[in-house]
């Protein structure tokens, strides 16, 4: 178990404590307010240097991550993939080698491959690797602030704060991930986080869009999608992947769209507590209604904004000195 | 502004071994009190001055002060609260302190900044201070008020208000709260 995160690398959030998910959440609220300030910068990493290199197509991500490393002072390196020498055949090992020749302090990085982060970590092991996605695996900044966003709704509900609730809000809470959940990323850094701090995980998917080994995971397989949703205290939906070939696990989209999909006659099903999540990019009238997205109780944008508190967070966490030092 | 839900830091991982106490509870609200009177003899207008409590220790000091400025003045004087974390220059040298809540709620331009803390040590947290509160805007002046200044100071600052001079040795520790000033050393309890 990873007691903190402090100077650590951020490749998963299994086997992370949730003494360390609890950390990052309450530094992440420390960050919400330089983030409110008309200057939102702070010098915690002035002259470190941020790598981000994106394999993989990002728009949120890659962008949440530049302007969380900017807010810090640190300085950001950031590799357009489509327009470098990877195209020429270059292999990951020497990419990683040649930005690191370059001097930096910490990497963002996604990767179409699961376990590309951990390799590059050992390429590298001076620098800070921060997973940004890798493949089938994890995700592990969008669990984080997915519980970020959950703890900031009920917390709000609750008249107190985030970091007085600490993990109280998220014992035995009801999470019904409903979806693509074996091609998803989030799916498993958000199971993994969740359940890590308490809260009760069911999924929700076709048969032929549950991974093979469902069953070593810490959560429940329902199979009645409609009881499921009045059970839930929060509906975490996830991306039909096309792009890796969901459309080809499923009839058709139509056919997902009813049986799985949050329509608009599902959504007033649900309690009006209920909180509605979505990690983007979406397909509206695919996985999720355009109406239902633009509902009150869906917290789609706002886990964009915590997007930058959680992942400054992080890589303040990450970057900063574990050292033992005296004095004040 | 209540501060009833802003974060606190819980206390440092090394316990706090008192060995003996200097002052009491009382005399640190006398010194309070005298030191808000200072602060209205140098500072007339009262209007436009915020009064910001140094995250963690200042809090409390800070929000006597406040009140006991309202109450010799008779209007009332705008609070904040400062966790100058992100601000420190030792970040490469100490462990990464927990952080806590910012909360000023003024634009600060032009305005007359009492920073409050407990204890006046190296001077480094105050010039993490100084550089934080440039991001609020331009004060007229900063003044720095301290329950103890205990010396030792790596930097050229200096208090303007003291409640008390305390010299000591480096490996002495101080704490300073409303219910007194305790002087010690620090170790596992």
């Amino acid at each position: 178990m990873i007691a903190s995160l402090r100077g650590e690398n951020l490749l998963t959030l299994e086997g992370v404590s949730d003494a360390a998910l609890l950390e990052v959440l309450d530094t992440a609220e420390s960050f919400v307010e330089v983030n409110r300030r008309s200057i939102k910068k702070v010098p915690a990493l002035k002259g470190k240097v941020v790598a981000s290199i994106f394999f993989e197509e990002s728009t949120r991500t890659r962008l949440s991550f530049e302007t969380a490393a900017k807010r810090l002072s640190a300085d950001v390196l950031s590799l357009a993939v489509a327009s470098s020498s990877v195209k020429k055949g270059e292999s990951l090992r020497d990419t990683t080698a040649t930005i690191d020749a370059l001097g930096i302090d910490a990497l963002v990085m996604r990767h179409q491959s699961s376990g590309a982060a951990l390799q590059v970590s050992r390429y590298v092991p001076h620098v800070r690797v921060i997973n940004a996605g890798d493949g089938l695996h994890q995700h592990p900044t969008q669990g984080l602030l997915d519980a970020f966003t959950i703890r900031q709704v009920l917390s709000e509900r609750a008249d107190t704060t985030g970091v007085e609730s600490g993990l109280e809000l998220f014992k035995g809470l009801r999470v019904l991930i409903v979806g693509d959940v074996r091609h998803s990323r989030v799916a498993r850094s958000d199971i993994v986080a969740y359940s890590t701090l308490g809260c009760e995980v069911r999924v929700a998917a076709p048969g032929t869009l549950l991974p093979a080994n469902i069953e070593t995971w810490p959560v429940t397989v329902v199979s009645d999608f409609d009881e499921a949703l009045e059970w839930a205290d929060v509906v975490g939906l996830l991306r039909l992947q096309r792009e890796r070939g969901s459309g080809s696990f499923v009839p058709s989209l139509e056919e997902f769209t009813q049986t799985f999909g949050l329509t608009f006659a599902r959504a007033k099903r649900l309690r009006p507590t209920t909180i509605i999540m979505h990690p983007g990019p979406m397909n509206r009238g695919v996985e999720i209604d355009s109406k239902v997205a633009d509902l009150a109780s869906a917290v789609i944008t706002r886990q964009v904004t915590n997007g930058v508190p959680v992942r400054m967070a992080v890589l303040y966490l990450a970057l900063a000195s574990v050292r033992d030092g005296g004095g004040s | 502004m209540s501060f009833k839900n802003e974060r606190q830091t819980p206390p440092r991982d090394l316990a706090f071994l008192a060995k003996s106490q200097l002052l009491s509870a009382d005399d640190v609200e006398r010194a309070l009190r005298r030191m808000a009177h200072e602060i209205v003899e140098r500072n007339h207008a009262l209007e436009d001055m915020t009064v910001i409590g140094m995250q963690t220790g200042g809090v409390g000091f800070a929000t006597r002060m406040s009140e006991l400025l309202s109450d010799i003045t008779s209007t009332t004087t705008s609070l904040g609260l400062l966790d100058v974390s992100f601000y420190r220059d030792d970040l490469n040298v100490n462990p990464t302190p927990r952080t806590s809540m910012t909360a000023i709620d003024d634009d600060l331009t032009d305005r007359t900044v009492i920073l409050v803390d407990d204890v006046l040590f190296t001077g480094r947290t105050i010039r993490a201070a100084l550089n934080a509160l440039s991001d609020w805007g331009r004060p007229r002046s900063v003044q720095l008020a301290v329950m103890v200044d205990r010396g030792h100071r790596e930097l050229p600052i200096r208090p303007d208000y003291v409640g008390k001079n305390l010299p000591t040795a480096l490996d002495e520790t101080i704490r300073a709260t409303l219910d007194g000033v305790w002087m010690g050393t620090k170790g596992v309890s």
